[in-house]
């Protein structure tokens, strides 16, 4: 590509090392990488590809155990080796950063205004009154609406969203020639992403500084990014323009990456397949306030009147945002939350069933969480934790036959059995989240619920273990509740959709009519907002 | 914020009710009684001492005429010191006990805040390793080691110091007993404060202020060191009451005329009235600190803010 634009920071031969006690580990391996004026250039990588090391380690942001070697030329100024005092000068103000965790990365004993502030007044000096004036620009510039009153409130008073237009906002404060954005809607709901995305884009518009876009998400590189660069196990695999990485990828691993978007399509289960479980005018309250001396109580309505019907070896996907009430109902459905309304389970009516009379349910019931870090006890191992549910449902097996069902497990999940020796901190997030599914299904499950099983997991994961669940289903006839916000992996995996809003269905219907002609608006912004590759 | 600050008050009535009547029995239902000697006094006299002091009367309305004495202000007279009542000699020694305790919080505090700073700032440094050895031994060293020590080098082998005696009051006759009472609390501020402080150190938000440029000096202080105090002001309630109330062992050591001594000879001469008495004392000084302590937290911390 002949892009006249200037290059006004040189990567060379960048190495990120850290030490561990079982000796050093190299995360990034001498990359080169150009970054010219006003361009957005994608770091793309799975994780542990080290994008985000480079970043770190060239703005001297390392864990105490790292170290950079190697060159970062800031428009001819070295930055590494710098010393803190020189590369004080630099960050914050020509380079400025925003990160994934717009929850944690704002200190929350301070006011946001007082937080943009901060890099304006060391930048530019003056004092913090003087400053504000900036501030609330900057605040409207990113579009806090009613900056006025927001400048003086806490990070635990904003929602995601509007923390990460804090960032931003921190961001621009001194005109930067680079903006890096490491993963910065990776925590954000799909609407709140794109609008993020949006406003970062028109603001390069705006006041021309180059983007630097760390991400895993190919749906994002191809909507924002004008060249791509894909990084592996710490070492950059190929460079080139959006377009040709698209669609003209030369390596193999960006390949398998393009690849790696879901796909297929479920077929639906026959008209006449019976129906396995049923809930009709499901609601779901919590409780607000409260506490011995606390103010009086209110009650939030988490899921408002749901009706939902599974048939055997249907895999409705229920999709929405953070605080739709999805995973509520997915509970609700389970009878693991108090809830009104009527259930049906096969040919009993589960309604009023206590603890106690769905215990022996369970066994057919059987749930699989989102975190494959958090859901595994670390004191168990894999044998334990996935024999646990059969001391329970099936306390007549002996050893050695539970045994049997450990290593029966844990090959249909394929893992090598020797596994059930094994602890989970051994074993990979896509590793992890198989041990999940094996403790689900040793037990001969009917219906699976699904909340949000591959989030956590990178695209090439997520397809392996959307290739497992299916064969699963197919092979034992299962029915699963799929809870996702994540269109393409509900498209890829279910034959119903169901899309959530605030506890009510917005719409409902088979997979292809709903992604291919959405009938209601937020079904429409949430096709919109989720950038498929 | 004063709704707060009344019905934490209104709270208090009921915890110090309830601490006074476990006090109160478990104190009676220990063997022995204040006129227990080891030569055994004659059965008249006995009697009539215990007729004097109301304790031949059963044990509930003893009870009753106790509470109801103290909730006007009468904790009775003591029964081993028999010219004074409770509340005289607890007046005559707080003001001894409060101003060396005031002292040797101070002393904790920030020696333990500085202390605990910058070992965590040299994590795994020989200073980090040499600040939390010296505070393993404070906490392990139990005070009535640590005050002879101290008077044996000060006092008796370089004579810097006087050796005890509240003195006229002077800094110079503070000094030791300050050092000996504040020691063990010092060492726990500087393990919180360590721990919280590693902790913040590697907070998300310390990577932002770092990567805006902030000079070490900067992100230490405003950021991390504010998130660090939180556990610390958490213990600030506890370790106030127990000095601010005196130390039996550093004020016998040191025959400082305080109230500390009071506690502990009370409980063994089964004093009972001056046991109880200085049990209400504590009490009250945990639930005003907490409070106290509740407040600053607040301040510090607008997530737990009272409205």
């Amino acid at each position: 590509m002949n892009d006249k634009r200037e290059t006004i920071l040189a990567v060379r031969d960048l190495k990120v090392t850290f030490t561990t006690p079982d000796g050093d580990v190299q995360a990034v391996k001498g990359i080169d990488l150009d970054i010219k004026a006003g361009e957005t250039l994608a770091v793309v990588g799975e994780s542990g590809s080290g994008k985000s090391q480079t970043m770190m380690g060239m703005m001297g942001l390392l864990a105490g155990n790292g170290r950079v070697t190697g060159s970062a030329k800031y428009r001819g100024q070295e930055l590494v080796g710098l010393p803190l005092k020189g590369l004080n000068k630099v960050r914050g103000a020509k380079i400025t950063m925003i990160f994934q965790e717009p929850m944690t990365s704002l200190d929350p004993l301070y006011t946001i205004g007082r937080q943009i502030a901060e890099p304006i007044v060391q930048h530019r000096g003056g004092t913090f009154k003087q400053a504000r004036a900036r501030v609330l620009e900057l605040l409207e510039l990113v579009g806090i609406p009613d900056a006025k009153r927001r400048i003086d409130s806490y990070p635990h008073e904003m929602s995601g969203g509007q923390r990460q237009r804090v960032m931003i906002a921190m961001a621009l404060a001194n005109d930067p020639d680079i903006l890096i954005a490491d993963e910065p809607t990776t925590a954000l709901d799909v609407t709140i992403q794109a609008q993020i995305l949006d406003l970062l884009n028109s603001l390069q518009a705006k006041f021309g500084m180059a983007v630097v876009l760390i991400t895993h998400d190919l749906g994002i590189v191809k909507h924002f990014a004008s060249r791509v660069a894909v990084m592996r196990r710490g070492e950059v695999v190929e460079t080139g323009t959006t377009a040709d990485i698209f669609e003209r990828p030369q390596a193999d691993y960006t390949k398998m990456l393009l690849a790696a978007e879901p796909h297929g399509r479920k077929a639906s289960p026959a008209e006449t397949a019976p129906v396995m479980l049923e809930g009709r005018n499901v609601s779901v309250d919590y409780a607000t306030g409260g506490g011995l001396f606390g103010k009086k109580s209110g009650v939030f309505r988490a899921v408002d009147n749901v009706n939902i019907r599974l048939k055997e070896g249907q895999t409705i996907g229920i999709v929405g945002e953070s605080g739709s009430g999805k995973s509520t109902l997915g509970r609700a459905l389970l009878r693991l939350v108090p809830s009104s309304g009527r259930y049906q389970f096969g040919a009993t009516n589960i309604s009023d069933f206590g603890r106690s009379a769905m215990r022996p349910l369970r066994k057919q019931l059987q749930l699989v969480f989102q975190d494959p870090y958090g859901s595994l006890s670390p004191r168990q191992t894999v044998g334990e934790i996935i024999t646990e549910g059969l001391y329970v449902h099936e306390p007549q097996l002996s050893r050695a036959e539970r045994d049997k069902r450990a290593i029966e497990a844990l090959k249909e999940v394929r893992l090598d059995p020797a596994a059930r020796n094994r602890y989970p901190h051994e074993f990979s997030g896509g590793q992890r989240q198989r041990i999940a599914i094996a403790r689900a299904i040793i037990l001969k499950p009917k219906v699976v619920i699904l909340d949000e099983p591959t989030s956590a997991l990178d695209r090439s994961v997520q397809g392996q273990v959307i290739d497992l669940l299916r064969d699963l289903q197919k092979t034992h006839g299962l029915s699963y509740i799929f809870i996702s916000h994540d269109l393409s992996v509900i498209k890829a995996m279910s034959d119903y959709v169901v899309v959530m809003k605030n506890g009510k269905i917005v719409e409902e219907g088979d997979t292809d009519a709903i992604f291919e002609a959405p009938r209601e608006n937020y079904t429409q912004t949430l096709m919109n907002a989720a950038f498929t590759a | 914020m004063i709704s707060f600050v009344l019905r934490r008050l209104a709270s208090a009535v009921p915890t110090l009710f309830i601490v006074v009547t476990i006090s109160f029995f478990l104190m009676r239902f220990a063997p022995g009684g204040p006129f227990n000697l080891e030569r055994p006094l004659p059965p008249q006299t006995m009697a009539n001492l215990m007729a004097t002091y109301h304790l031949d009367q059963p044990l509930w309305s003893q009870y009753v005429s106790y509470i109801g004495n103290a909730v006007t202000g009468d904790f009775g007279p003591s029964y081993v010191y028999k010219d004074n009542t409770v509340a005289e000699l607890i007046g005559k020694g707080l003001p001894y006990s409060m101003e060396l305790g005031f002292y040797a919080l101070l002393l904790a505090l920030f020696g333990g805040v500085l202390a605990g700073t910058i070992a965590a700032l040299r994590q795994n440094s020989a200073l980090d390793f040499l600040i939390m050895s010296v505070s393993t031994m404070g906490v392990t060293v139990p005070n009535f080691v640590v005050g002879p020590v101290l008077t044996l080098i000060f006092a008796i082998t370089l004579s810097w110091l006087p050796a005890g005696s509240w003195g006229d009051g002077s800094l110079r006759f503070l000094i030791l007993p300050m050092i000996a009472l504040a020691l063990p609390q010092l060492a726990v501020f500087a393990r919180l404060t360590r721990g919280s402080m590693i902790e913040a150190l590697h907070t998300d938000h310390i990577r932002t202020a770092r990567a805006y440029g902030l000079p070490a000096r900067t992100v230490v202080i405003t950021h991390a060191m504010r998130a660090a105090l939180l556990p610390v002001v958490s213990y600030l309630a506890p370790a106030a009451a127990a000095l601010l109330t005196g130390s039996a062992v550093v004020e016998t050591i040191f025959t400082i005329p305080g109230v500390g001594r009071y506690f502990v000879l009370g409980a063994i001469n089964r004093d009972y009235t001056l046991v109880m008495g200085t049990v209400v004392l504590i009490a009250i000084f945990v639930i005003v600190f907490n409070l106290l302590v509740d407040i600053l937290y607040g301040l510090l911390d607008p997530r737990v803010r009272h409205d």
